[in-house]
């Protein structure tokens, strides 16, 4: 379970562009619940992934996951309990490592980075299952370099990673934004398909309405700093596409864009 | 001139170790540590001093490593806990060691005289290599020593402190998610650079005889050279018929897929060669800088470069 409990977030304090984001805003999800965050910019969905991330400080506040406060925690630190999927392919993998070297060193998470060998041989098997259940052909590519592959399977090898370890919670970053139509879909279906079999409690942050909409059992739209709709459960699987749509260009318009 | 030439390479394999420490921060942590011109001298001012008195020649090695990584140590504490920009973290290395290398040395040269042994006529030594020639003697230690360090960074490389290490340059934020702390594996990397340049300070030191306390001047240009030089050649090679035909044949595989080690090597040769033969072309000794610099360039506009991505073009 995850908690925000009464943050505060002021970006550019004490000057003229000073901007109160959170002011005592709290949310909880949920063991096992799939969120999905919609806004436009500046709603403040992106900066509520990094204060849960520990990227950017808060003013005042808790967050807490399983019922401990991680807010003095360093941003490494976090990630112990946590993985995050980037909007940038790029930035979950290592680029100039091979897939293999990628997914032994995400396998070691939570582990010592000693002096052993860096590869274990004897889960290359694991891994090569695990890369088959992508259905990329990855299988096949695990001495290829992390940058000679494509953004979609760099992405779906970076969801891979992040997910490897046990997790108390999955952080989706607009992961689908940087890719093409069809790749976000097959990215999407993948996401969804890891989260129910790992039983996953993920938070995801998208552009794509029809994503929020059709996956996870709970949406969110913030508008600057707020919850304007939050819909669970049966409540959610009867929303539909226009509602949704309705409410985001009657926010978009409030918000002048 | 095979005299010369035997002279070349001692250089070559001696300065590799510089340039497998420019290796590990400019090309594995994308760091500029300009902080190698302070630390060579540093290995070499220790070693200068601790041979005059009367240390195992051979214990100097160990004690410039450590030393070296205490150098290394420093800028990474600057440039990672008092969040100093990289290059500046490494020029305040430089110019704090300048002063330091000056206090071990008692001033800004210091010869070791004849009558003191080096690792090149120890006993110890003597013992093993007794039957060699001094240049054969160099030729042999130094081939050692370059050859062991490249294989243990090879195998260090492959370890998961390696690929932590290696994964930090290319992707830092892969190394949060790992719940790692990046500033920590670069600080760490900083350690294991700084400690083999001060290596290869010492070995110059064991070599000439002599600290001074200018020698550390265009060590990290030198260094970068090396690596650039040694990587684009073994790049164009990869690329070639030859390479490929001899990585489809399993034994000969090594040979057709050189490690970036191998490459750094050959490339600290090469460039110890281009000096070597501009000198005896006639150049005056002090435009040794001027010539290293301007090769410097010549390597960075022909393997199209520029320096601003040496590894992750």
């Amino acid at each position: 379970m995850l908690e925000v409990r009464d943050i505060t977030k002021v970006y550019n304090p004490g000057t003229v562009t000073e901007q109160r984001l959170f002011d005592h805003f709290s949310l909880t999800v949920e063991e096992g619940q799939f969120v999905s965050i919609v806004g436009s910019n500046g709603s403040g969905k992106t900066s509520l992934l990094n204060i849960i991330c520990g990227s950017i400080p808060i003013e005042g506040g808790d967050v807490l996951v399983g019922g401990k406060s991680i807010a003095r925690q360093k941003d490494y630190q976090r990630y112990a309990s946590m993985g995050r999927v980037y909007q940038n392919p790029a930035a979950g993998t290592a680029p100039n490592l091979t897939m293999l070297e990628n997914l032994s060193l995400a396998d070691n998470k939570g582990r010592s980075f000693g002096l052993s060998r860096g590869v274990n041989r004897r889960r290359v098997d694991f891994y090569r299952q695990q890369l088959q259940s992508l259905g990329l052909g990855l299988e096949d590519k695990l001495d290829v370099k992390m940058g000679a592959l494509s953004g979609g399977q760099r992405q779906a090898v970076a969801l891979l990673m992040a997910t490897m370890t046990p997790l108390q919670f999955l952080i989706l970053d607009e992961h689908t934004a940087a890719l093409d139509p069809k790749t976000a879909e097959i990215i999407m279906e993948l996401t969804d398909k890891v989260i129910r079999e790992k039983h996953l409690t993920a938070m995801m942050v998208t552009h794509n309405l029809r994503h929020a909409v059709e996956y996870g059992d709970r949406i969110l739209m913030m508008s600057r700093g707020h919850v304007v709709l939050d819909r669970a459960g049966k409540e959610k699987r009867a929303t539909s596409m226009d509602d949704i749509l309705t409410m985001f260009n009657q926010i978009s318009m409030e918000c002048g864009n | 001139m095979a005299d010369l030439f035997v002279s070349t390479l001692i250089q070559g394999l001696i300065y590799a170790l510089v340039s497998f420490g420019v290796y590990i921060t400019y090309s594995i942590l994308d760091f500029p540590d300009l902080g190698v011109d302070g630390t060579f001298p540093l290995g070499a001012a220790v070693t200068a001093l601790l041979l005059i008195k009367g240390v195992d020649p051979w214990l100097t090695l160990v004690i410039s490593l450590l030393v070296g990584a205490l150098a290394g140590l420093f800028t990474g504490v600057v440039h990672v806990r008092l969040k100093v920009r990289d290059l500046l973290a490494g020029i305040i290395t430089m110019t704090a060691l300048f002063s330091v290398n000056l206090l071990i040395a008692g001033g800004a040269n210091l010869p070791v005289e004849r009558a003191v042994d080096t690792i090149f006529t120890a006993p110890s030594t003597m013992a093993v290599l007794g039957g060699l020639t001094l240049s054969g003697r160099k030729l042999v230690i130094s081939l050692v020593l370059a050859v062991i360090v490249k294989l243990v960074l090879d195998l260090y490389f492959k370890t998961k402190s390696g690929l932590l290490l290696r994964a930090v340059g290319d992707n830092a934020s892969l190394v949060t998610s790992l719940a790692r702390d990046k500033g920590s594996v670069k600080i760490l990397g900083l350690m294991i650079s700084n400690a083999l340049v001060a290596l290869g300070g010492c070995l110059v030191c064991h070599e000439t005889r002599s600290f001074s306390a200018t020698m550390g001047t265009g060590q990290l240009v030198f260094g970068l050279a090396a690596v650039i030089i040694g990587v684009s050649l073994f790049r164009f090679y990869g690329a070639t018929g030859l390479a490929q035909a001899l990585r489809r044949c399993r034994p000969l595989r090594f040979l057709g897929s050189p490690r970036d080690t191998t490459a750094v090597i050959v490339g600290s040769f090469l460039y110890k060669a281009c000096i070597q033969i501009a000198m005896s072309l006639g150049l005056p000794t002090n435009m040794l800088k001027l010539v290293t610099a301007v090769l410097f360039l010549l390597v960075l506009v022909v393997s199209g470069r520029k320096g601003e991505e040496i590894i992750h073009a």
